[in-house]
């Protein structure tokens, strides 16, 4: 089949994923994975972001696929119920808010720049190798440093699932999926 | 003699599919597509029932049935 361009997006995620190593502040960019998304589906009603340019399932793909790095086993039943889909949509939303909180408390100055990544919204990597001083507020270094947090948080989770089930597997829980097919949904009711 | 023949096509269980798109990348006569966003649809016509979508799909939501034609 034809290669386009979008089917090389894989190399955007990985970079993506390389870059938060050495600047935190790339973390940013990340932003791009959330609105995209969203617009597509907003503007034309459709998932075309998942259907061709997501970098990140073309990631789990080809680790996953061409690589060989999963199991291939179908996903557990209760991973693909509206319930867990929805659930964790609304968790990660909850996570994410709290992240925004955060990022407010330090640009109120009631609290002091975390350096640390945050895996699995329980434990703390040190990171402060990739953060180089004050050139930026301290407020737009700790959106960084969450932002990344779920980026990496999601990947994690996303390689673990490509390694036991499918290679996207991810995609069957992706909370920006559930949400792009929530407003398709909302968009073509009729 | 019996003329009922039959052939083997791609069914999507609508319910549970994730509109993702990986079924759509790897068929080989484009007769799957993600249709607005919210699930996918075989072309009946075009399905030759090869199995590509069914072991590609994450959900595992594609089936491949025998349907009389």
């Amino acid at each position: 089949m034809k290669k386009h361009w979008y089917d090389y997006l894989w190399i955007v995620s990985l970079t993506y994923l390389i870059l938060g190593f050495f600047n935190i502040l790339f973390a940013w960019l990340g932003l791009l994975c959330f609105f995209i998304p969203l617009i597509i589906s907003i503007a034309k009603g459709t998932k075309g972001y998942c259907n061709r340019y997501c970098g990140r399932g073309q990631l789990f793909g080809l680790i996953g696929g061409r690589f060989g790095l999963s199991r291939k086993k179908d996903v557990p039943k209760w991973m693909k119920s509206k319930w867990f889909r929805y659930g964790f949509l609304i968790f990660f939303f909850i996570m994410f808010f709290q992240m925004l909180w955060n990022t407010y408390l330090v640009f109120a100055g009631t609290q002091d720049l975390r350096q640390a990544v945050t895996l699995l919204w329980t434990f703390k990597l040190p990171w402060r190798w990739a953060y180089h001083g004050s050139l930026v507020s301290p407020w737009t270094a700790q959106f960084a440093f969450g932002f990344y947090s779920v980026m990496l948080t999601s990947t994690v989770l996303g390689f673990v699932t490509m390694i036991l089930f499918k290679p996207r597997s991810w995609c069957v829980y992706c909370p920006m999926g559930t949400m792009t097919q929530l407003i398709c949904k909302a968009k073509n009711k009729n | 003699m019996d003329t009922l023949r039959k052939k083997r096509k791609a069914f999507v269980d609508q319910n549970d599919c994730v509109a993702c798109g990986c079924c759509v990348k790897v068929c080989p006569f484009s007769a799957i597509r993600v249709d607005r966003g919210i699930m996918a649809a075989v072309d009946q016509e075009k399905c030759v029932g090869c199995g590509k979508c069914a072991r590609e799909c994450p959900a595992s939501v594609i089936t491949i049935q025998e349907v009389a034609v």
